[in-house]
C-alpha cells in the first residue's frame, strides 16, 4: 500500500532526515515482512536472519526518535492514497517520544522472538514474520499520520494485523473466540475515533490534522469530540469498562505478541488521546481531566484487584496492564487538569510522569510477557498452580524477570518507582486547585494510587513466587530447559531498560522536555541542580537521586557481606526444610495461585462475580474450584449483547426474500429521497 | 554538604543500628513489668544476635540464591533507611536522594524480598507467611503515605528532615489532621512491625503468627541479620513518628555541635516514653484474628485519610 | 498565618469529634457506643467553653454546663443503667463491613465539607471553618444510625445528631438563644425517656432489642 514506486534518493533530498528515516524504516519492516513469504516455512531464515534485521531496525528506529525529539517538527506529503486525498505524515516531539518508545521496545522483543517462533505452532513463521511486521510498520504510522484519513488506514492495518496475530493457534476455538472480542471493540472504538474525527474538522470538511487545530469548536461540540476519542482511544488501551478484550486477547496471543500488544500498541492509544485533547482540541476544559483521572483511578484499582485473583500468568499480566493504563490515565487527566488551571509547570509535571509511566510499562510489561513465553516453552503449562520452582532450572529466565517484577511493583530504585514518585508529587499539589470541589476530592486519588501501588507489589510478588520460586509442583518441571541465547539478549535488552530508567530519571526527562513543551506550552523547566538528582518543582520541596540510593543500598549491603563474613564466618549447612517439623511435606503444601489470592478476594468481595466449590470435610476425594468472574461481563455487554442481537433480529424481519418487497423498499427510500432533496 | 551534615549523618546511621536492638530490649523489659512477670536483660537482644552470628548457617538443600542474599539485602535496606530519617538533626545530606515515599518505596522494597524469601523454600509456612505480610503490606503502606502526605501538605515539602525541621521550628500550633494522622500512624507502626494486635512478636504458635513464619528456614548469621534488621525497622519507625509529631530536640540545619549533643538525650527520652507506650498498647490490646486485621488497618488507612481531608478543610499552615 | 489559640483549640475538639464519629460508626459493641458517646459530649463541652471564651458571649458558658450535666453525665448514665437493666451489655452490632460503611463516612465527610464551603465563607465568625465538620457528624450519625439493628445504638445515633447539630450551632453563630436550647434539651431528655420505655415494650414483645423484629409488623 505504500508504494515503492517513490524514488528513494529524491524521497530523501525533499524532506526533512528524521522524518525520512522513520518512514523508510517502517517500509523497511513491510519489505522485511515479505521477505518472509519467500521461505514460508524456514524457521532458520525467518527466525535468524529476518527478526534479528527487524530488531536492528528498531534500534535505528528508537536512535531517530531520540534525534527527533529536540529537533524541529517536521512535515511532508505522501503522494498515495485517495485522488485529492494524499498522506500527511508530521512529526513533531510528541510522536518521536512514541517513536522512541516503540524502537526501543520492540528491539528487545524483536531479539526474543527471533529465538522464540518455532514451526508447527498454528500460522506458519513466514506469514508470522509478515503480520508481525506490518503491525510494527503500521504502529510507526499511527505515530506519524497527520490527517484522519491516513490514521485510519493505519489504524486499522494496526488493528488487523494484530488480529491475525493473537489468532496465530488458529485452531483453538477459545482463541478464535479472543481474537473475535478483540476484533469487535478494535472496531467499536475505531467508530469512536473516526466520529471523533469527523467532529473535530468543525465544518470545513478538511481532514488534515492542521485544519482541525485550526477548526473552532464550541464548547459542546470540544467535549463531545472528546468523549469519543475517550472512548474509541479507551477501547484501544483497556480502560475499564472497555477492558474486556484485553484479558482474553493478551493470553491467547503468542507471548511476543502480548508483549508487543501490551507494551507498545496499548500506547499508542495514548498517544492519539494526547494528541487529540492537547493538540487537536486545542483548549481543554476541566471536566475531562476530573473524569480521565476518575476512570484512570478505577481501572487501575480494578486491574490489579483482578490481577491479584488471576490463576494464568498471562491473564494476570493482561489485568496488570490494565491497571499500568489506568496510571498513566490519571496522571493524563492531571495534567488536563493542571493545564486548564493555568499551573503550567505542574501540568508539565504530570504529562512527565505519564510519558514516564508509559515507557516503564513498555519495558517491564514486555520483559514479563516474555519471561511468561519462555516458561510456556519450557514447561508447556501457563496455569500457576502447576509451576514452581523454576529459578533453578531456569536461572536466567527468573533472574531478569525479577529485575522486571521489582520494577512493576513500584520498588525504588528501578523505573516503576519513578514514574509513581512524580505522579504523587503532582498529586500533592492538587489541593491548590481554584475550585472547590475538585481541591478535596482529587486530592484523595493520591493514597488511591498509593493502595494500587501496593497492591501491585502483592500482584508480583506472586507471580514471581508462585512461577518462579518454592517447589517445583509438577514433576515434569524438573525437566524444563532455560531459554536460548537470543532470548536471552532480548530479555537481558528490557531488564537494562527498565534498570537505566530507574537510574537515570533526571536526564530522562530532560529528553522529554520537548514534548510537555509542545503540549503545553511549557516544559518542566531545566533544574540547576545537575543530572543526578531529580528535582521536579523546587529542592526543599522533594528531591529523589536513584544512583545515590542504590549506592546507599549497595554499599551498605556489602559491607554488612563484608563484616558478617570477615568477623564471623561463612559456614553453611544444608539440610531438608524445616518447617516446624512438620514431617510431611509435599509441593501441594504451598500456596497455589487461588490461596495467594485468597486475602484480595476476601477484602474486594464486591468487585468480583464469584462461583465456588467448597469441598465437605467428610469428602474423601476433595475438591476445592473458584471461579472469579467481571461484573462488568454480565452488567454491561451481555445486555448490549442481547440488545444487538435483538436489534438484528427485528432487521431480520425485514428481509422476506420476495423481490416486490425489496422493490418497495427501494421505491420508498426513492421517493423518501426525492422529498427531502426537492 | 558540610562537614556537620556528614559527621550528624553517619551518627544517625551509626546510633540507629548500635542502639536499635536495645529499643527492642527496653520494650520486652516494659512488656514483662505489665505482664507482672520477671523481665529479660537489657540487653538480651545483643546476646541474641551474638550467638546467632557464630552458629553455623543451616539452609534448606533446595534454597536459591535469592533466598541467601535477601537478609543482607534487608539489613542493607534498613541501614539506608536509617539514613534518610532524622533521628538527631535535620542536617541530612543523604535525605536529598531520597524523600519520605522513597522511604516507604524501600519499605517495601524490604517487604517484598523478604516475601519473595520466604515462597523460595516452598513450605506451607513460608507462603503462608508471605501471603498475610504481603496482605498486611498493601493496606498499611498506603497509609503510611496518607499520613506522610498529610504532614507533607502542611509543610509543602515530602521530605523527612525538611518537615521535621519546619514543624519544630514554626510557631506552636496544633494541627488537627496530625493527631488523625498520628493515631493512623501508630496503627501502621504496629501493623508493620508484627506486633500486637496484628502480629505476636513473641509467638511461635504456628497458625497465628506472620513475621515468624516468613523467617522460620533461617538460622545463624541470616537470622541474626534479619533480627537485627526488624529491631532496625521498628527503630526508624519511632524515629519517622518523633520527626512527624514531636519534632522537638532535633538538631537544626547549620545549628554547630551544641543541639546536636543536646539531641541525643532527647532522642533517648523519647525512646523509653515511645517503648513504654509500645508496650503499653500491646498490653492492653489483644491479638486480632487474622481475618480483623484487613479492617484494623482499612480503619488505618481511612483515618489517615481523614486526617487528609481534615487538612484539607481547616486548611491551616498554608 | 497562624490562627490565634481559642481558634486552634476549636479545631482541634472539632476534628475529634470527627474522629470519635467515626469511632461509633465502627464500634461494634452498644456499651463502647455508649462511652464513646460520652466522650463526644465532653469535647462538645470543652469547644463550647473554649468559643464562650474567645467570643465573650456568656450564655454559652451555661450550655456548655447544661451540655455537661445531660449528655456527659445524665444521658449516660441513664443509658448504662437501662443497659443493665435490659441486661444487654453484651450485646454486639453484627456489622457486615466495616471498611464500607467508613468509606461512605468519607464520602459523606467530603460532601458536607463541600456543602460548607460556601457557606462558611458568609459566615464571619473566627471558627467558621468547623461547620463543615458539625455538618458531617449529623450525616455520620445518621449513618450510624441506618446501620444499626439494635434499639440502644439507634438511640446513641439519634443524640449524637443532637450534638452535631448543636455543635454547628455554636461554631457557626455561637449558639443559639437560650430559651431554643433549653427546649431542645429538655425535649432529648423527654425522648430518651420515652424510648427507654419503648425498649422494655419491645424486649417485653419480642424478647430481643433487635429492631428487624419490628419489620414484621408491617401489613402483608
Amino acid at each position: 500500500m505504500w508504494s515503492q514506486r517513490v524514488d528513494v534518493a529524491e524521497f530523501w533530498a525533499n524532506s526533512e532526515p528524521a522524518l525520512a528515516a522513520a518512514a523508510l524504516l517502517a517500509l523497511g519492516w513491510l519489505i522485511l515482512g515479505l521477505a518472509g513469504l519467500l521461505r514460508l516455512h524456514s524457521v532458520e531464515f525467518v527466525g535468524r536472519v529476518l527478526f534479528p534485521f527487524g530488531a536492528a531496525l528498531s534500534l535505528l528506529l528508537a536512535l531517530t526518535g531520540l534525534a527527533a525529539l529536540s529537533a524541529p517538527p517536521a512535515s511532508m506529503t505522501l503522494a498515495i492514497g485517495l485522488p485529492d486525498l494524499p498522506f500527511h505524515l508530521h512529526l513533531d516531539a510528541l510522536s518521536a517520544f512514541f517513536l522512541l518508545l516503540l524502537g526501543a521496545a520492540s528491539a528487545g522483543i524483536s531479539v526474543f522472538a527471533a529465538g522464540y517462533f518455532r514451526s508447527g505452532e498454528g500460522t506458519a513463521p513466514g506469514l508470522l514474520c509478515l503480520q508481525y511486521h506490518v503491525f510494527l510498520a503500521s504502529m510507526v504510522f499511527v505515530l506519524l499520520a497527520a490527517d484522519a484519513y491516513a490514521f485510519m488506514v493505519a489504524w486499522e492495518t494496526m488493528a488487523l494485523s494484530s488480529y491475525f496475530l493473537v489468532t496465530t493457534q488458529h485452531r483453538i476455538p477459545e482463541i478464535r473466540r479472543a481474537g473475535f472480542l478483540y476484533l469487535l471493540i478494535a472496531h467499536v472504538g475505531a467508530i469512536g475515533i473516526l466520529l471523533a474525527f469527523g467532529v473535530l474538522q468543525g465544518g470545513s470538511w478538511q481532514f488534515t490534522f492542521d485544519a482541525m487545530r485550526a477548526a473552532e469548536l464550541s464548547p459542546l461540540w470540544s467535549s463531545i469530540a472528546f468523549g469519543l476519542a475517550l472512548f474509541g482511544f479507551g477501547a484501544k488501551a483497556g480502560l475499564v469498562p472497555l477492558h474486556v478484550w484485553l484479558p482474553e486477547a493478551h493470553p491467547a496471543a503468542p507471548s511476543p505478541v502480548s508483549a508487543l500488544m501490551s507494551g507498545v500498541m496499548l500506547k499508542t492509544a495514548l498517544y492519539g488521546i494526547l494528541r487529540v485533547s492537547f493538540d487537536l482540541l486545542g483548549a481543554p476544559l476541566w471536566w475531562w481531566g476530573a473524569l480521565a483521572l476518575a476512570l484512570g483511578l478505577f481501572s487501575a484499582l480494578f486491574g490489579v484487584v483482578f490481577a491479584a485473583v488471576q490463576t494464568d500468568m498471562k491473564r494476570l499480566l493482561a489485568y496488570s496492564s490494565i491497571e499500568n493504563i489506568g496510571i498513566a490515565f490519571a496522571a493524563f487527566g492531571l495534567s488536563i487538569l493542571f493545564h486548564c488551571f493555568a499551573m503550567p509547570q505542574l501540568a508539565a509535571l504530570a504529562l512527565a510522569a505519564m510519558l514516564y509511566h508509559c515507557l516503564n510499562h513498555a519495558f517491564f510489561k514486555s520483559l514479563l510477557f516474555l519471561a511468561t513465553g519462555s516458561v510456556l516453552h519450557a514447561t508447556r503449562e501457563r496455569r500457576l498452580g502447576k509451576l514452581g520452582g523454576l529459578i533453578r532450572t531456569m536461572p536466567w529466565v527468573a533472574w531478569l524477570a525479577l529485575v522486571g517484577t521489582l520494577a512493576i511493583a513500584g520498588l525504588p530504585p528501578l523505573n516503576g518507582f519513578v514514574s509513581e514518585w512524580l505522579l504523587l508529587q503532582a498529586f500533592l499539589f492538587t489541593p491548590e486547585i481554584p475550585q472547590p470541589f475538585a481541591n478535596m476530592l482529587i486530592p484523595l486519588g493520591a493514597p488511591a494510587l498509593a493502595l494500587t501501588a501496593a497492591l501491585a507489589g502483592y500482584v508480583m510478588v506472586k507471580f514471581y513466587g508462585v512461577i518462579f520460586l518454592g517447589r517445583m509442583r509438577e514433576p515434569q518441571l524438573a525437566q524444563a530447559h532455560d531459554c536460548g541465547i537470543l532470548e536471552r539478549i532480548g530479555l537481558a535488552w528490557l531488564a537494562a531498560a527498565c534498570v537505566a530508567l530507574g537510574l537515570t530519571p533526571a536526564l530522562m526527562l530532560q529528553a522529554l522536555d520537548p514534548v510537555g513543551t509542545l503540549l503545553l506550552g511549557s516544559g518542566l523547566g531545566t533544574q540547576s541542580t545537575g543530572s543526578w538528582l531529580l528535582v521536579p518543582v523546587s529542592a526543599e520541596r522533594a528531591s529523589y537521586s536513584p544512583l545515590l540510593f542504590l549506592v546507599g543500598i549497595g554499599g551498605s549491603v556489602l559491607l554488612t557481606v563484608w563484616a558478617v563474613r570477615r568477623l564471623y564466618h561463612g559456614r553453611i549447612r544444608r539440610a531438608a526444610p524445616w518447617d516446624c517439623g512438620f514431617p510431611l511435606q509435599t509441593a501441594r503444601m504451598q500456596d497455589s495461585a487461588e490461596g495467594f489470592g485468597q486475602p484480595i478476594r476476601h477484602i474486594f468481595d464486591p468487585f468480583f462475580r464469584m462461583r465456588r466449590e467448597l469441598p465437605s470435610p467428610l469428602d474423601s476425594a476433595p475438591r476445592y474450584r473458584v471461579e472469579v468472574e467481571d461484573r462488568f461481563w454480565h452488567a454491561l455487554y451481555l445486555p448490549v449483547a442481547g440488545g444487538v442481537k435483538a436489534l438484528a433480529g427485528f432487521v431480520g424481519r425485514l428481509q422476506r426474500g420476495r423481490i416486490s418487497v425489496y422493490l418497495l423498499y427501494s421505491f420508498l427510500t426513492l421517493v423518501a429521497l426525492l422529498v427531502i432533496v426537492l | 554538604m558540610t562537614i556537620a551534615g556528614l559527621i550528624t549523618q553517619l551518627l544517625d546511621v551509626a546510633l540507629g543500628v548500635l542502639i536499635a536492638p536495645l529499643f527492642i530490649g527496653w520494650i520486652n523489659q516494659c512488656r514483662a513489668w505489665l505482664a507482672n512477670r520477671s523481665a529479660p536483660p537489657l540487653l538480651q537482644p545483643y546476646r541474641m544476635i551474638r550467638k546467632l552470628l557464630h552458629k553455623d548457617a543451616v539452609i534448606a538443600e533446595n534454597a536459591s540464591p535469592l533466598f541467601r542474599m535477601v537478609p543482607y539485602v534487608l539489613f542493607g535496606t534498613m541501614v539506608t533507611a536509617a539514613a534518610i530519617v532524622p533521628a538527631l538533626g535535620t542536617d541530612m545530606p543523604f535525605a536529598g536522594a531520597a524523600d519520605a515515599i522513597a522511604l516507604v518505596g524501600l519499605f517495601a522494597t524490604a517487604r517484598v524480598f523478604v516475601s519473595l524469601a520466604a515462597m523460595d523454600i516452598g513450605t506451607a509456612f513460608g507462603t503462608l507467611g508471605a501471603r498475610r505480610e504481603m496482605m498486611v503490606g498493601f493496606l498499611a503502606e498506603p497509609a503510611l503515605l496518607t499520613v506522610v502526605f498529610t504532614a507533607s501538605l502542611i509543610c509543602g515539602s515530602t521530605a523527612l528532615p525538611s518537615i521535621a525541621g519546619t514543624l519544630a521550628g514554626r510557631e506552636l500550633q496544633i494541627y488537627p489532621s496530625l493527631a488523625f494522622a498520628a493515631v493512623a500512624f501508630v496503627m501502621v507502626l504496629l501493623a508493620e512491625n508484627a506486633r500486637i494486635p496484628i502480629d505476636n512478636p513473641a509467638t511461635h504458635l504456628e497458625l497465628t503468627m506472620i513475621h515468624e513464619a516468613m523467617v522460620l528456614e533461617y538460622s545463624a548469621r541470616h537470622l541474626a541479620l534479619i533480627e537485627w534488621a526488624s529491631a532496625l525497622k521498628l527503630f526508624n519507625y519511632a524515629c519517622i513518628g518523633f520527626a512527624l509529631f514531636l519534632p522537638w530536640g532535633l538538631a537544626p540545619t547549620g545549628g554547630g555541635w551544641l543541639p546536636l549533643l543536646f539531641a541525643l538525650p532527647v532522642l533517648v527520652v523519647k525512646l523509653l516514653l515511645a517503648g513504654a507506650g509500645l508496650a503499653l498498647l500491646e498490653t492492653i490490646s489483644a491479638k486480632l484474628r487474622i481475618f480483623r486485621a484487613p479492617e484494623f488497618l482499612a480503619m488505618a488507612f481511612l483515618l489517615a485519610m481523614l486526617g487528609l481531608l481534615v487538612s484539607l478543610l481547616l486548611g491551616n499552615g498554608r | 498565618m497562624t490562627l490565634p489559640l481559642s481558634a486552634q483549640l476549636i479545631h482541634l475538639f472539632a476534628a475529634a469529634l470527627l474522629l470519635l464519629s467515626f469511632a461509633m460508626l465502627a464500634q461494634r459493641r452498644v456499651l463502647s457506643l455508649v462511652n464513646l458517646f460520652a466522650l463526644q459530649g465532653a469535647m462538645l463541652v470543652a469547644s463550647t467553653a473554649v468559643v464562650a471564651y474567645s467570643s465573650g458571649q456568656h450564655h454559652l458558658y451555661w450550655s456548655a454546663g447544661l451540655t455537661l450535666i445531660l449528655k456527659v453525665l445524665l444521658l449516660p448514665y441513664i443509658l448504662h443503667r437501662l443497659i443493665r437493666r435490659l441486661q444487654v451489655q453484651w450485646d454486639t452490632e453484627t456489622l457486615v463491613n466495616i471498611p464500607t460503611t467508613l468509606l461512605l463516612g468519607l464520602l459523606v465527610v467530603i460532601f458536607s465539607f463541600g456543602l460548607a464551603q460556601p457557606i462558611s465563607q458568609l459566615a464571619s465568625t473566627l471558627t467558621r471553618s468547623t461547620l463543615g465538620i458539625a455538618i458531617a457528624v449529623v450525616l455520620l450519625a445518621f449513618l450510624m444510625m441506618i446501620t444499626r439493628r439494635k434499639a440502644v445504638s439507634q438511640v446513641i445515633g439519634f443524640l449524637a445528631m443532637e450534638n452535631g447539630l448543636f455543635f454547628a450551632a455554636t461554631s457557626a453563630t455561637y449558639g443559639m438563644p437560650m430559651v431554643v436550647e433549653l427546649g431542645i434539651a429538655l425535649d432529648v431528655l423527654v425522648g430518651v425517656f420515652i424510648l427507654g420505655i419503648f425498649f422494655f415494650q419491645i424486649r417485653e414483645q419480642f424478647d430481643s432489642l433487635d429492631l428487624h423484629h419490628l419489620e414484621s409488623l408491617k401489613e402483608e
